[in-house]
């Protein structure tokens, strides 16, 4: 059985549970180690080893708390995986929450991504187990940083979508001070087909760019790039780099993405992470350093606004990339972005600078001879120049 | 036991106090936030960095174990 039962296209909605008997309590958190089933939200931490803290922590009173509010603003997976198949999500958070002994469930799901909502309503009140009938719903609100885990803890606590200090962590201390697993929604589905040993391994992806049918795919591991072009209906142009795993991923050249297996510990060896399944095509013809600037520029206006580093660092790193996009640097502005990129991870209540400076530095690695020329007010990706009046004001001055 | 400076990032305001009081330990960015050493703090240090704790105008600095986990 794979997640997305009609492939691109919505099927049927299921009208109750999807898993019938298999494996539950600690036989299901074996399994899932022996899968080596790792997070699909982006951090991808494995799924056995969060199970097992928060049902230790737990002492029979924990949280499960499914995380469908998907803010990455290139993936659709989540948001499409609640609207197909709603109840395979409640299973995977029953199994969940089986397993570490949770006695209350929350499935937070974005607010923007309405036909999720009502998916899941809709599913849940179609539920007779007690523990479905005793979830809650909670829409989060929109926002990078509302699905990250200590800030959607912090907002059904008290109303506030920001990170707090860590620790403690939500597995430690969480809703209402009860240790809580926060588990992105496509991971809880995939425990449930582990559960009932149908899950080949698959994973969803997000594409976009230069393919010619952009969508959420699922494919199995180990699949070469080719294969998610092929499904997303071939290329419509040529590809100069591939942004893989979303905003706090990475940029990676075209040659290297064509010699890539998408499983994550083949990418972690080359330094990238398959993150939540994002893959954006940049066309041969598109800008890379304006692509960064574009989410440098958005990363830096999704800070929380809490920590210095981030506001500033972000903030300074977004303006700079803007300037080198427009090809109006200042002198050091490139030397400025090196440094800057090094300067910020681990210096945040969360990890939203990490994931951005990350994304920084393999754009100037990946775009090192663009960013060279736009230091020196040229482009060498498109060559026809779009903003005449510039170049007449500089020609004249 | 090993001890760490350890910064509440939500609370500091960039005041800078620490980096004046513990150089060689605390470094400022360009903005002015603190840049902490990951490494335990020398004993000929621990004093202060004790000063630098109770000099924070808005208690954001503190002095944790080093522990492997963290």
């Amino acid at each position: 059985m794979s997640m997305l039962s009609g492939g691109p296209h919505p099927a049927l909605p299921q009208r109750g549970r999807e898993i019938d008997g298999g494996l539950r309590g600690d036989a299901l958190v074996r399994e899932l180690e022996r899968a080596n089933l790792l997070g699909r939200g982006g951090a991808g931490f494995p799924v056995a080893r969060k199970w097992r803290t928060v049902k230790a922590n737990g002492n029979g009173r924990a949280v499960v708390l499914a995380n469908g509010a998907e803010g990455e603003p290139l993936s659709r997976k989540d948001r499409t995986l609640m609207v197909e198949r709603p109840h395979l999500v409640i299973d995977g958070a029953l199994l969940a929450a089986d397993a570490v002994r949770a006695s209350d469930i929350i499935f937070y799901v974005g607010n923007e991504h309405r036909a999720a909502v009502s998916a899941m309503r809709r599913a849940l009140a179609e539920r007779h187990e007690r523990a479905a009938q005793r979830a809650r719903l909670v829409e989060a609100p929109a926002g990078y940083i509302s699905g990250e885990e200590s800030a959607a803890v912090h907002y059904i606590n008290a109303g506030d979508a920001r990170p707090t200090v860590t620790p403690p962590r939500p597995f430690e201390r969480g809703i209402d001070g009860r240790p809580t697993l926060v588990q992105n929604v496509e991971s809880l589905a995939a425990a449930a087909l582990h559960a009932s040993g149908a899950l080949n391994g698959t994973a969803l992806f997000t594409t976009s760019g230069a393919v010619r049918r952009s969508g959420v795919y699922e494919l199995p591991p180990d699949v070469a790039p080719e294969a998610v072009v092929d499904l997303a209906g071939g290329l419509a142009k040529d590809v100069q780099a591939v942004l893989i795993g979303g905003y706090f991923g990475s940029w990676a050249s075209a040659e290297e993405v064509w010699s890539l297996t998408l499983d994550s510990n083949s990418l972690r060896a080359r330094g990238l992470t398959l993150g939540c399944g994002v893959l954006y095509f940049l066309p041969a013809d598109s800008c890379g350093v304006d692509a960064t600037a574009r989410i440098m520029s958005y990363l830096a206006g999704q800070s929380a606004r809490q920590c210095g580093p981030c506001v500033f660092g972000l903030g300074a790193i977004a303006t700079a990339t803007r300037r080198l996009a427009e090809r109006a640097p200042q002198a050091e502005d490139l030397a400025r972005l090196a440094r800057w990129s090094g300067l910020l991870a681990g210096r945040g209540a969360c990890k939203h600078p990490d994931g951005a400076t990350g994304l920084l530095r393999s754009a100037l690695e990946v775009f090192a001879d663009d960013f060279v020329a736009h230091q020196q007010r040229r482009c060498i990706t498109r060559r026809a120049l779009p903003d005449h009046s510039r170049v007449l004001a500089e020609a004249v001055a | 036991m090993a001890e760490q400076v350890a910064i509440d990032r939500i609370r500091c305001d960039g005041h800078g106090i620490c980096a004046e009081l513990l150089p060689e330990m605390i470094s400022l960015d360009d903005w002015g936030y603190p840049i902490i050493k990951p490494s335990p703090i020398p004993l000929r240090l621990i004093e202060h960095a004790q000063r630098a704790v109770e000099a924070c105008p808005v208690l954001a600095l503190r002095m944790t174990r080093v522990s492997k986990a963290a």
